[in-house]
């Protein structure tokens, strides 16, 4: 059974910082549908629509009948660990600098035949497993078996906390912690094992009820931080920078209006002055001290969250111009996401629905609730995924979406303004 | 029913070359594969003129095919084929070239096998190979075959009951018989207890367990009996081959390979049974896949092949002689030379031309080919029987 992750040794600064190494991540088109599914959480393969069979690895066209009318659809990852090795060498530096590593040959209940990481948890072969598709560090889909029932400390086996970015001994940034959800989320991920929680504030001469309970918190240090303010970020990077393992960018201004109801750009700009600027500025000063330390020991930087909203997906125009803001932040995020990528940092964008608090007010519900919210970003940390959608509006429009983008964009234009 | 397929009349094989092999090499694969050319055509005395056909298999050509091979080397010719089929490429070549000769679509074809080796080129090899290995193998880590054969090795183990000990005779045997053939990178004796106790490299395998990859080159000649003699020649006649690809998809693991579906017929049209083989040659990059096709070749049976292991001897003079060059394991693997290297050393053997040493009375030896690890097993699997100018006893 997987030993329980012990504190890493506080880290000797005379010591070089390794470079971050990435598992090979050349992928065929065709292959990138697995890692499409696997962005989401989920494991998908190839089915037939024509004769039903399922396939892996990713083909151009059905083995048994060549059919061409191939879907990706959800798996239960059930199998059979049928042979297995311990890699002693490899010639890739990835893997070079990290084994022993475990891996399988799961021949799964729907039939096609796996290669994947092995947790250690896992019995000698034969057993059974549960094959599951997590991101690796390289962004790519890596199928991992675990074993068919949760084991004791799962989530600290070596190989697949490669793949995670479990908060557990990191030193977590979050840069509005005012919000409810900022709140909660702090308490979050101090539960979860974090060695230490920078809570950001912005505007000190406002207190919202509850804040002052954070500080009693030892793994918690209030910071001042405001987004809009370059240079104080820029400072704010340089004391903390070179510290921070995960950044959860939760500053958020949201306002109701789309375009006739409100005369000038002031509030759309303050908008775009938190989400897009704001995730700029701070993409700037802290992602170039992370993208050093993407294989720093343990405890190594590892993931940046950006709180958008599913409204980022298509505009929602009662609250028009909140929803180009987070357009625009998506946008930029999938920069940042490419420019963190060569350090194994994984940009995990969080697309709630609308949560419950004074601006999604007129809403009806379901809202998600900020401390469901909260628990869920801690998931995605712990998980594979880099694009979740919490609540139950998120995975209804996310569905819409998926299905036929136009007609969503039409759906949300009937709603009432 | 399927129709009975022509036997190769007199088409024959001659001109076992083997250049000596390098563990690493600055030069690139056209020069290794010149060079084995220059020497069979030397060793024929067919002038460069009179070749007019050629087989080529290679990794490390790129971006050259063999269509490139030609104007590389000055050859004018009228009958081509570039077989990428990797350690099945022996076997392969040898077919595709004797109909060709039999037909009269060319009078001499040589068949050629042979890669570089530079310090990076295997990974960079391996990264590539295929895309089911570049979507689905390599991303995990297993660097090269090891790991796949690791999968194969501990699943045959744990269902046959084999033992380390079983597959260290192989290489043990395959090392002394090594040790006389001039080519052999590995110059140091193997004991049992050495290949017990090497380094793991991918559970249950070892350091001896796995090929070494380098740079070499292999090559034969085919042409017609009269042709031979007319040379001065002496050589091997074909009695049958077979191969066959992507067998047993349904298997959820490999334990057998495709001689199993088709050594019936390639004993039918050779006229003889697995007894009358004096000498064989083995694919060895992995001492399990020996093992497989022992069985698979009717050796033994199915499971069978500890039991077979542990009742022959593997030497040169032994109760079986298997890879009397040392194979694989003891030449290292020279890309696709690998794939001839087994073929060129039974054609040595049955003229009576072997550079190591030589199986007494060899009158029939087989030689198997297996290769391209296109994800979880060996997609290809080839065999020949060839027999001496005085034929099967």
């Amino acid at each position: 059974m997987t030993a329980p992750l012990a504190r890493p040794p506080r880290k000797n600064p005379v010591l070089r910082t390794r470079q971050p190494m990435l598992p090979p991540g050349n992928r065929s088109r065709v292959a990138l549908g697995l890692t499409a599914a696997a962005a989401r959480g989920k494991f998908e393969l190839q089915v037939c629509r024509d004769c039903g069979t399922t396939q892996y690895p990713p083909r151009e066209a059905c083995h048994a009948c060549l059919s061409q009318r191939l879907d990706w659809r959800a798996q239960g990852g059930g199998g059979e660990l049928v042979s297995e090795t311990m890699l002693r060498h490899s010639n890739e530096l990835f893997y070079r600098e990290r084994v022993p590593w475990r891996l399988g040959m799961i021949k799964l209940d729907c039939g096609p035949i796996l290669v994947a990481h092995l947790h250690g948890d896992c019995a000698p072969a034969p057993t059974r497993v549960r094959v599951v598709a997590n991101l690796d560090r390289a962004g790519q889909a890596a199928l991992v078996a675990i074993p068919e029932k949760d084991t004791p400390n799962m989530a600290d086996d070596r190989q697949l906390r490669e793949m995670t970015c479990d908060p557990k001994f990191r030193k977590v940034l979050i840069t509005d912690a005012k919000t409810a959800l900022g709140q909660a989320l702090v308490e979050a991920i101090v539960a979860a094992g974090a060695d230490l929680v920078w809570a950001g504030y912005a505007e000190p001469w406002k207190k919202p009820p509850g804040f002052d309970r954070l500080s009693s918190l030892k793994q918690v240090s209030l910071l001042p931080l405001d987004l809009t303010n370059s240079r104080g970020v820029k400072d704010i990077a340089g004391e903390i920078g070179g510290r921070v393992d995960i950044v959860i960018n939760t500053a958020d201004h949201h306002r109701n209006f789309g375009i006739a109801a409100r005369d000038g750009v002031e509030v759309a700009r303050a908008e775009m002055d938190i989400n897009y600027f704001g995730l700029l500025r701070l993409a700037q000063e802290f992602a170039p001290a992370m993208r050093a330390r993407g294989a720093d020991g343990q405890s190594s930087a590892v993931a940046w969250v950006n709180l958008l909203s599913v409204f980022a997906l298509s505009n929602f125009p009662a609250h028009g111009t909140y929803s180009a803001s987070k357009a625009a932040a998506l946008s930029l995020a999938q920069c940042l996401r490419a420019e963190l990528a060569p350090a194994g940092v994984r940009v995990i964008n969080v697309f709630p629905g609308p949560i419950d608090d004074e601006w999604n007010q007129a809403l009806p519900p379901p809202k998600i609730a900020p401390v469901r919210l909260a628990a869920d970003i801690v998931e995605a940390l712990r998980g594979g995924a880099e694009d979740v959608f919490p609540g139950d509006i998120a995975q209804d429009w996310l569905e819409r979406w998926r299905d036929n983008p136009k007609a969503l964009e039409r759906e949300l234009a009937a709603l009432p303004r | 029913m399927s129709r009975q397929r022509a036997a190769y009349d007199d088409v024959v094989v001659t001109v076992p070359v083997t250049v000596p092999y390098a563990r690493y090499s600055i030069h690139g694969a056209h020069w290794f594969l010149a060079r084995a050319l220059a020497e069979l055509l030397k060793r024929s005395g067919l002038g460069k003129d009179k070749l007019d056909g050629l087989c080529v298999s290679s990794f490390t050509l790129a971006p050259d095919t063999a269509v490139g091979l030609t104007q590389h080397l000055g050859l004018t010719l009228r009958w081509l084929d570039h077989i990428p089929m990797g350690g099945a490429c022996g076997i392969v070549a040898l077919r595709r070239a004797a109909r060709a000769v039999q037909s009269g679509d060319a009078e001499a074809v040589a068949c050629l096998a042979g890669d570089t080796n530079h310090t990076d080129s295997f990974r960079l090899n391996v990264a590539t190979f295929s895309q089911f290995a570049r979507d689905a193998v390599y991303p995990y880590g297993s660097g090269g075959p090891n790991a796949s054969f690791a999968f194969l090795t501990d699943y045959y183990m744990r269902t046959y009951g084999a033992t380390r000990e079983d597959f260290g005779k192989l290489c043990v045997a395959q090392r002394a018989n090594g040790m006389n053939f001039p080519h052999a990178l590995m110059k140091k004796p193997l004991t049992l207890e050495e290949y017990l106790n090497a380094r793991l490299i991918a559970d249950p395998l070892r350091l001896f367990d796995c090929v070494m990859p380098c740079a070499g080159a292999e090559a034969f000649l085919v042409l017609r009996r009269e042709h031979a003699e007319k040379l001065g020649l002496p050589y091997a006649r074909i009695l049958s081959t077979m191969e066959r690809h992507n067998a047993f998809p349904d298997d959820p693991i490999q334990y057998r390979g495709g001689w199993a579906l088709d050594r019936d017929e390639l004993y039918a049209q050779a006229g003889i049974g697995p007894r009358d083989v004096d000498v064989m040659s083995s694919y060895d990059d992995y001492p399990v896949i020996c093992m497989m096709q022992l069985e698979d070749l009717g050796f033994c049976e199915k499971g069978q092949g500890p039991d077979f292991v542990r009742r022959n001897s593997f030497t040169v003079d032994g109760t079986f002689p298997v890879n009397t060059s040392g194979g694989q394991l003891s030449l290292g693997q020279a890309g696709a030379a690998g794939g001839f290297l087994g073929l060129v050393e039974i054609i040595r053997q049955l003229i009576g031309q072997p550079l190591g040493g030589a199986v007494a009375d060899a009158r029939v030896g087989l030689a198997s080919g297996f290769g391209m690890i296109n994800y979880d097993r060996g997609l290809c699997s080839g065999a020949a029987i060839l027999a001496g100018q005085r034929g099967p006893s």
